[in-house]
């Protein structure tokens, strides 16, 4: 029987079913918990930690943690914020991301992410890594200048567009997307219209001649915060 | 009461985010009448005169000049602002980051498509400040009290972050002034 029970979100009750997880849950409700990789299409990849929420105390990736009755969530608090915004600081250094002149800026969800928690300045010193970019593909670039290993055209590719094009090569530090079989992209059977194309949620996957083409002022976050959509949506 | 002061220097960066300063049309007339400018390219005072209240400073730290500028303006400034992404995080100067110096002096000065160097000089002028190994944020050298992200940052992040610190208010700035770009 497929009975909903309740939980807990900052003490508002949320109503869930059995298999929903505590992400999918809070997002019916209208509730937002910040995310990064998670993508509504793709299986959960819990690997930003964005959406890190305490759960009965401990602390959960609620894009994963499936949401069980009675459980005690705690989302919007100073403590969990304050671990987000340390991640999201640590994606900016970790990575060469110039916000003035990328095509995704406006609509990048990283960078909505830090307006969204106020971030100036990210706290730490910014590391310069040496990272490649891939334009040989006639409709899709590559900047891996950008990327943050979420995970998600990995996804994409392998279970909404069945090919396998992504995958992620080497561990820690030298962690990187690479192409199928130590290609270029394209050498690959990728396509501009693939899912994999388009869910990049930063300016690493970019389709080629689109850039620049809202102006500013009216992309996806000028004017509201990401997750405004969600939160629109509660009672 | 004498007006409080404020100083702006441009580092390694374009003069955009003194251009934005500008930008505040005519409420420029309503900052004259808070402060008063020390030193800043705005009225070419070259050197500190007086303690300043506020320091403006936009790009980041590419020669040792640039370092030298800012550790002058932390010392004679209570309040250090980083303003636009130069100074917060190098911007497009920091585009070389990743390239060793050489490499880049030598794209400039004897490998690039367009030059003309017959004598295969690089400039080593003692005039000319030394480049610094790779362009450092503001906030990497010295401590910076606040930043204004923007490239620019709109006039209004400015005007709204200096009226705040002038009049003793604390600084909150709207969604829509905290722009990266």
């Amino acid at each position: 029987m497929s009975a909903t029970f309740t939980f807990t979100i900052d003490g508002k009750e949320i109503k869930a079913s059995p298999g929903q997880t505590i992400m999918e849950a809070a997002e019916a409700a209208g509730v937002y918990i910040p995310r990064l990789c998670y993508s509504k299409d793709l299986r959960p990849h819990g690997s930003c930690r964005v959406c890190t929420c305490m759960v009965n105390g401990r602390p959960q990736a609620a894009c994963t943690q499936p949401a069980a009755a009675g459980m005690v969530v705690d989302n919007n608090t100073d403590e969990i914020q304050a671990i987000r915004r340390d991640l999201v600081d640590m994606l900016f250094v970790d990575g060469n991301h110039f916000c003035p002149f990328c095509e995704k800026s406006g609509n990048c969800e990283l960078q909505a992410m830090a307006y969204r928690l106020g971030i100036t300045a990210p706290r730490f010193p910014y590391l310069w890594p040496e990272r490649s970019v891939d334009a040989s593909h006639p409709e899709v670039f590559i900047d891996r200048n950008r990327c943050i290993l979420c995970g998600r055209c990995v996804n994409a590719s392998k279970d909404i567009d069945g090919k396998n094009v992504f995958q992620f090569v080497g561990r820690g530090e030298h962690k990187r997307v690479a192409v199928n079989a130590e290609a270029l992209a394209a050498d690959t059977d990728l396509k501009g219209a693939d899912r994999a194309s388009m869910v990049c949620p930063v300016g690493a996957i970019v389709l080629k001649y689109k850039g620049y083409a809202t102006p500013i002022g009216r992309r996806i976050y000028d004017q509201k915060p990401i997750g405004s959509e969600i939160e629109s949506r509660r009672k | 009461m004498a007006k409080p002061k404020v100083a702006t220097a441009s580092l390694a960066g374009c003069f955009g985010c003194h251009m934005s300063v500008l930008d505040i049309d005519e409420r420029i007339l309503k900052l004259v009448e808070l402060v008063e400018f020390n030193k800043s390219p705005i009225n070419d005072i070259k050197k500190f005169t007086d303690r300043c209240a506020v320091g403006l400073i936009e790009g980041g730290c590419c020669n040792e000049e640039n370092v030298r500028v800012l550790q002058d303006f932390r010392k004679n400034c209570d309040v250090l602002i980083s303003v636009g992404e130069c100074a917060i995080m190098g911007g497009i100067p920091a585009l070389r980051n990743n390239i060793p110096l050489k490499e880049c002096l030598d794209e400039a000065y004897l490998n690039g498509p367009t030059v003309y160097n017959p004598a295969k000089r690089i400039p080593g002028d003692q005039e000319i400040p030394l480049l610094l190994n790779r362009v450092y944020p503001c906030h990497e050298v010295v401590k910076m009290d606040y930043h204004l992200p923007g490239c620019p940052p709109p006039a209004d992040t400015i005007w709204e972050a200096l009226v705040a610190l002038l009049t003793g208010k604390p600084l909150k700035l709207s969604y829509e002034l905290i722009k990266y770009d």
